[in-house]
C-alpha cells in the first residue's frame, strides 16, 4: 500500500488534504527539495506531486529520481497558474527519446 | 577508424564473421525493438499531453472556487475544516512490463469514498469549499492518471535512448569495423595465395627447365 503526497504552497495543497493526499507545505524550493528527499527515501509514496513554481527551482532533485520506477514525481500548477514547467517536463521526454520535439511546435 | 588487429588466419577470419552476424542480428532486432518502443512512447505522450491539458484547466478552475471559499471563511476555519479528512486515499502499484521495460501502474483506492463525505460540518464552510473539492474528487482519477502515464513516458525515453545509441555503435562502429578487419584478412589470405602460386609456378618452370636441359648436356 502506498501514499500520494504533495508539496506545495499553504494555499494550494490546503484543498488535496481533504482528497486523503498527505500535503507538505513548503515555502521555498530548498525546503521542497528536502522534503522531497526525505519522503522519496520513505519509499512509502509512490506518487508526489509538485507544484510547478517550487518544481522549476528543484530542477536537480527532480531529475535524480526519473529513471527509477518509483516515485512517480509529477508538477502540477499551483494556486499561482500554470508556467509551463509541467508541459516541459514532457517536452523534455520526448526530446529524449526522438531527439528533436515533434509534439509541440 | 580505429581498426581491430587481428592474426590474418582463416581461423580469426571465420570467429570474425560469425562476430560480424552475430552484430548484424542484434542489430535488426534492436532497431525492430527501437520502432516499436517509439510507435508505443509516442501514443503515451500524445495522450500524456491531452490529459495534462484537461487537468490543468481543471484544477485551475477547482483553485478558483478554492479562492473563493477561502475568502469568505477565515484560515483557521478552512484548516479546521480541512484538517482530518475522512477519506484515507491509499495507492496500489501493480507493475506492467513494456517491451522490457518496467513501468508501474497506480490504481486508488479511497476509504469512505461517498461523494457527499465532507469531512466537516455545512454550517460553518461556505458553498464554494463544496464545489472547489468535488472537483478536485473528480480529477484525483485523472492525476493518478497522469502520473502514471508521465512516469511510463519517462522511463520509455530512457530506455529509447538507450536502445538508439546501442543501434548507432552496431551501425556505424562495430559492424563497419568487422567488415573492414574481415577485409583485411581476406586481403592478406588471398595475397598469400597469391603468392604461394607464383611460387608454384616459378618452381614447376625452373623444374621444367631443368628437365629440358637435362637431355640436352645428356646429349
Amino acid at each position: 500500500m502506498y501514499k500520494i503526497a504533495i508539496i506545495g504552497d499553504r494555499d494550494s495543497v490546503l484543498g488535496f488534504m481533504a482528497l486523503g493526499f498527505a500535503t507538505y507545505e513548503a515555502e521555498n524550493a530548498e525546503r521542497a527539495a528536502k522534503i522531497l528527499h526525505t519522503i522519496a527515501r520513505d519509499e512509502s509514496y509512490a506518487v508526489i506531486f509538485i507544484v510547478e513554481d517550487l518544481a522549476q527551482n528543484m530542477v536537480y532533485d527532480i531529475l535524480k529520481y526519473k529513471d527509477d520506477p518509483l516515485p512517480a514525481i509529477v508538477s502540477i500548477p499551483g494556486r499561482a497558474g500554470a508556467n509551463g514547467f509541467g508541459m516541459n517536463s514532457i517536452k523534455s521526454a520526448v526530446e529524449r527519446a526522438v531527439g528533436a520535439d515533434i509534439i509541440f511546435k | 577508424m580505429a581498426e581491430i588487429r587481428v592474426n590474418p588466419t582463416r581461423m580469426e577470419l571465420k570467429k570474425l564473421k560469425i562476430r560480424y552476424d552475430t552484430a548484424r542480428r542484434g542489430h535488426k532486432l534492436l532497431k525492430d525493438k527501437r520502432d516499436e518502443l517509439m510507435r508505443q512512447f509516442l501514443t503515451i505522450v500524445r495522450e500524456d499531453k491531452e490529459l495534462r491539458e484537461s487537468v490543468e484547466a481543471r484544477l485551475m478552475a477547482s483553485y478558483g472556487s478554492f479562492s473563493a471559499a477561502n475568502a469568505v471563511s477565515s484560515p483557521k476555519m478552512l484548516t479546521e475544516a480541512l484538517i482530518l479528512p475522512r477519506k484515507e486515499g491509499s495507492l496500489t502499484v501493480g507493475y506492467k512490463n513494456m517491451m522490457s521495460v518496467t513501468v508501474p501502474t497506480f490504481s486508488m483506492r479511497v476509504e469512505n469514498s461517498s461523494a457527499d463525505s465532507y469531512n466537516y460540518g455545512l454550517a460553518f464552510t461556505s458553498g464554494g469549499l463544496d464545489d472547489s473539492l468535488r472537483e478536485l474528487d473528480f480529477l484525483r482519477e485523472d492525476l493518478i492518471k497522469l502520473a502514471e502515464l508521465e512516469k511510463t513516458a519517462q522511463l520509455l525515453a530512457e530506455e529509447i535512448e538507450r536502445t538508439r545509441r546501442r543501434v548507432n555503435a552496431l551501425e556505424h562502429i562495430m559492424m563497419p569495423r568487422y567488415l573492414e578487419a574481415i577485409k583485411v584478412i581476406k586481403m592478406k589470405l588471398d595475397e598469400n595465395e597469391r603468392g604461394n602460386t607464383t611460387r608454384l609456378m616459378k618452381v614447376k618452370d625452373m623444374m621444367l627447365k631443368e628437365q629440358l636441359a637435362l637431355p640436352e648436356d645428356d646429349e
